[in-house]
């Protein structure tokens, strides 16, 4: 039986904005005291009405036209209406059946196979989020829950995808594509450890014969790539398996358990919730004028597909180069800054993608606070064009400038690192090696010419990597015809 | 004559040029206050100590010469417009320890300009109500006869200014909840055009039809506060940036006679009270005695101005009541532990009979299946409604006709009251779904039993200042019967 997996995403993106979206709170809320960031409107109080931010419509529709959608010009504010504690009206204000946009797309490039995709966006709409509830705990037993409203009336953006990704991974590859876009847009800062970045998954199978959409299952808190990407492989198999066992899958909410690997059941969505939707009375409807628009969109700053084209064309970088560069904002920056002074692209490039994200991945230090300034790099590669050392010790001088945010030249100068270019100085180390090695002087000259490496190698642990290979090389040929 | 008696703006002359004290004023109200206020049971709190301390550092305010506009002025406030650190409750046992730590705009902006608050009046449980015997905590009387209701769901305040318990009051009007009270305390009661008036910081029963009234005893002392609390509020996204005029400059000897005048003969059916036409008839002689030029019209969608009121008030209600969940504030019953049990308890426990009703009727209103068949055909009726104003307004400057089809009917509930009871905001209800102003006067009173009678004014979009003008020479024209008082001998 031939069956095709079918994925819906809904994304919420937190809007990075100064206030939130109906008051005048700070949105810097995470790891304040609880509560602090508060005010009559976003605690609910009795009589406290809500005022939109404009700069929340401004990241909105900044996002929207990112995404190719088309753009409501009247937007309508809805209520949705249920109870929960860290919803302190008893309902959010969200938009319905008039968002802010509709109909976009997003292009993903597929590697295997081969192939760019459209995903279709469904719809866009800005929201509130909600506060936190804090459970209390003694000695493992409940003990009562706490609610934070710091979080409460911070901006949302709620990124509806259409059912056309086809598996786990091109969800992923979605995922990571919006969020370098929201990135680049500054609109989010796309986290989604700390959850400014979250996703639920829509997932069913559909039997390829019968054309039908299978049941789907609604996945909810995974809060990581990866733990995006198990949950979706999980619930992929959990449903081909309940298929081919003759079961149905069941309409539900499923929750990823990141400690279990399983998505368990939380909700039936058979008795759907009433959310009761209708107008929100205390705001007006917002009308968007198409100067607004226009002026968004020439604002619009170089998104990662066409910052992959410039790099490609002006440093002629390779695709997957250019890629790896954009992918994320920081690293495509830091290239840039990097290139204004250095023009062989191709080896800063490597040396970024190679060196300095090794280095910054295993020290988990953003790109942006890297130790290693661009323009420490590019000293460091010229001390390599000019020569003045290896490229072997060039390594080993770049870790310790990530370790001590000292220039190459300086680290240079101290070690003694400078590159010995003096033909005398080597000629007698190689003298000594020769010397040393009358059996592998022999092996070369009967031939095996592989022998003669072994001799560089020595040559070179002798002058500590400070000897140029090539001209080691060479001089030892010249020597060994000698005798 | 007591200084409680006096009007507002006769109490700022003397208080401005020193011919009496803010403490003389408020102490005699108080005084007031101590011999009615346990029969009419008008305030649900009374600011005692704070209103003395404030009377007295008015004083020496205006001594120094420092004299803000309201000048210490006693001022009642309807029990669901928030004062920073006074309980707060709508009249229901859910809010029951509700302190907000914020004022309402309205509340800032008369304490700014130098008003002392009396005390928080009664009112129908979430103004929900025509009668203010909904109230979780004490049934208001009528100073005319106090077998019968003042009106509501203003009632508090309209007792406390046509008692001399104040000399000026706050209401909130959502279907006739000032004007009603007026009507059956025979006072002023004026809603303005919706946001002419910041809502902000007065509890919502239902967000488009709330507007916040003024209750007081003269028309000009109704422009003078209406210059006080008008005008466009950044906290309230609904509030008009329309400029505020000078409302006072409307009580003038400019006479009416370039106004034209609309009744509509929808006010004048069969269910409309003799005597209650019989003194609605003598102001429109009176009109036409001043020149005013008077036809008759019609309102063709005014049959179902109830229908859609009652879905649109119900609907939006259900949602606004939605965030007392005994979380935050207010009344919380524990339950057995559970979040939903907890829920459960408390708003059973909280809210009373009269509010459950129409919480229930409001959510079926807004369920998925029921919403285009309620919702959205209230809202249609809504704008045949809006329309039919708007094309009288075209021809007319002004639309007249009784406040109320009834005068103050008796607080013992009879069958045949029921219906009565319906009745008391038919003609106020058209207006607030059409988002006008509109003001209600003392027109006279029934023969037999010397009650109160109502005329409403209603006004084009923003056009308060024709309302007062008419309502100020009618005042003048009807200066005797205005000066008949209810005996307060009880
Ligand atoms: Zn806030």
């Amino acid at each position: 039986m031939e069956s095709n997996t079918v994925i819906g995403l809904e994304i919420h993106i937190q809007l990075l904005t100064d206030s939130k979206i109906f008051c005048n709170c700070s949105t810097d809320y995470i790891d304040r005291e609880p509560n602090s960031h508060t005010c009559p409107v976003c605690l609910g109080l009795p009589g406290a009405l809500p005022v939109l931010n404009k700069k929340v419509v401004e990241l909105a529709l900044k996002t929207a036209l990112a995404l190719n959608c088309h753009i409501n010009r009247t937007n309508i504010f809805h209520r949705k209406h249920y109870f929960y504690p860290d919803l302190p009206k008893g309902y959010q204000i969200s938009q319905h059946d008039q968002p802010l946009a509709v109909n976009g797309f997003l292009e993903i490039e597929m590697e295997e196979p081969l192939e760019n995709k459209k995903i279709r966006i469904n719809r866009i709409h800005m929201e509130e989020d909600a506060g936190k509830l804090i459970h209390l705990e003694k000695d493992g037993a409940a003990v009562c829950s706490l609610v934070d409203y710091n979080r409460s009336g911070i901006p949302l953006l709620e990124i509806v995808t259409e059912p056309d990704i086809q598996s786990p991974q091109e969800a992923i590859v979605f995922l990571q594509k919006l969020r370098n876009i929201v990135q680049y847009l500054g609109v989010c800062d796309g986290n989604l450890e700390s959850g400014s970045m979250r996703c639920d998954a829509n997932i069913s199978i559909r039997e390829e014969n019968s054309g039908r959409l299978g049941t789907k299952t609604e996945i909810k808190n995974m809060n990581s790539f990866k733990a995006i990407k198990e949950a979706l492989d999980y619930e992929v198999m959990r449903q081909r398996k309940l298929i081919e066992q003759g079961d149905k899958v069941s309409q539900e909410t499923r929750r990823w358990d990141e400690e279990s690997g399983e998505t368990v059941f939380m909700r039936s969505k058979e008795r759907a919730q009433d959310y009761r939707y209708f107008p929100e009375p205390d705001l007006l409807p917002l009308t968007i004028e198409q100067s607004w628009i226009d002026g968004i969109k020439k604002n619009i700053p170089e998104l990662p597909a066409e910052r992959k084209e410039r790099f490609m064309v002006d440093y002629h970088l390779s695709g997957y180069d250019a890629n790896r560069l954009v992918e994320v904002k920081p690293l495509g920056d830091y290239f840039e800054k990097a290139a204004k002074s250095y023009n062989n692209y191709k080896k800063l490039a490597n040396w970024i993608l190679g060196e300095l994200l090794h280095y910054l991945g295993e020290e988990n230090i953003g790109m942006e606070k890297s130790p290693v300034s661009p323009s420490a790099l590019v000293g460091l590669l010229k001390l390599i064009d000019q020569d003045v050392i290896s490229v072997k010790i060039a390594k080993n001088i770049f870790e310790q400038m990530f370790k001590t945010g000292q220039s190459a030249a300086v680290l240079v100068q101290n070690s003694g690192f400078t590159q010995i270019s003096n033909e005398k100085e080597i000629d007698g180390i190689i003298r000594i090696v020769l010397r040393d090695n009358p059996e592998t002087v022999q092996d070369f000259a009967s031939g095996k010419e592989k022998a003669i490496h072994f001799l560089v190698g020595q040559v070179m642990r002798h002058t500590k990597g400070r000897a140029q290979p090539d001209m080691v090389l060479n001089l030892i040929k010249e020597r060994i015809t000698e005798i | 004559m007591q200084l409680n008696e006096l009007k507002a703006v006769d109490y700022l002359n003397m208080v401005k040029s020193r011919e009496i004290s803010v403490e003389e004023v408020v102490r005699d109200i108080f005084q007031q206050i101590d011999r009615i206020e346990h029969t009419l049971k008008a305030y649900l709190f009374i600011n005692l100590e704070e209103a003395l301390s404030e009377a007295k550092k008015m004083d020496r305010r205006i001594k120094d010469n420092d004299i803000p506009p309201l000048a210490g002025l006693p001022v009642a406030i309807k029990d669901n417009i928030c004062i920073k650190g006074m309980e707060t409750t709508c009249a229901s046992r859910i809010l029951k320890g509700f302190i907000p730590p914020y004022d309402a705009t309205v509340t800032s902006r008369i304490k700014d300009a130098g008003a002392i608050i009396i005390g928080k009046t009664n009112l129908d449980e979430f103004s929900m109500g025509s009668t203010t015997k909904n109230s979780a905590f004490q049934v208001t009387l009528n100073p005319w006869d106090i077998n019968r209701v003042p009106g509501g769901s203003s009632g508090g305040s309209a007792v406390t200014v046509a008692s001399h318990e104040t000399l000026i009051a706050l209401g909130t009007d959502t279907g006739g909840s000032v004007r009603v009270p007026a009507s059956f305390c025979g006072i002023v009661g004026i809603k303005p055009t919706y946001g002419r008036i910041s809502r902000y910081g007065v509890i919502s029963s239902s967000s488009s039809l709330d507007q916040v009234g003024i209750l007081s005893k003269g028309v000009k002392d109704t422009a003078m506060l209406m210059n006080i609390i008008s005008g466009y509020d950044p906290l309230d996204s609904t509030s008009s940036h329309i400029s505020v005029p000078d409302f006072l400059l409307s009580c003038t000897g400019e006479g009416i006679k370039d106004l034209k005048f609309a009744v509509p003969k929808e006010f004048f059916k069969q269910e409309l009270n003799i005597e209650v036409k019989e003194r609605v008839a003598d102001s429109l002689n009176k009109i036409l005695k001043l020149g005013g030029e008077i036809e008759e019209i019609s309102l063709p969608n005014l049959e179902y101005a109830l229908s859609a009121y009652s879905i649109i008030a119900m609907a939006e209600a259900s949602s606004n009541l939605a965030k007392f969940d005994g979380i935050q504030y207010g009344l919380r019953m524990e339950g057995s532990g559970d979040l939903e049990d907890m829920y459960l308890k408390t708003r059973s426990e909280g809210f009373g009979s009269e509010v459950k009703r129409r919480l229930i009727l409001g959510t079926y209103f807004l369920s998925s299946g029921h919403y285009e068949d309620y919702y959205l055909k209230a809202k249609k009726i809504r704008n045949l409604i809006r329309k039919d104003f708007e094309n009288i307004f075209q021809k007319y400057d002004l639309i007249i006709g009784p406040t109320t089809p009834i005068p103050p009917f008796e607080i013992e509930e009879r069958i045949d009251n029921q219906l009565t009871m319906l009745l008391a905001d038919t003609y106020t209800i058209p207006v607030n779904l059409a988002g006008l102003p509109a003001l209600s006067i003392n027109c006279g009173f029934t023969s037999k039993e010397r009650l109160p009678v109502g005329l409403q004014i209603i006004g084009g979009p923003f056009q308060e200042e024709k309302m007062l003008r008419v309502a100020y020479n009618l005042e003048q024209e009807l200066k005797e019967i205005n000066t008949v008082e209810p005996n307060l001998l009880f």
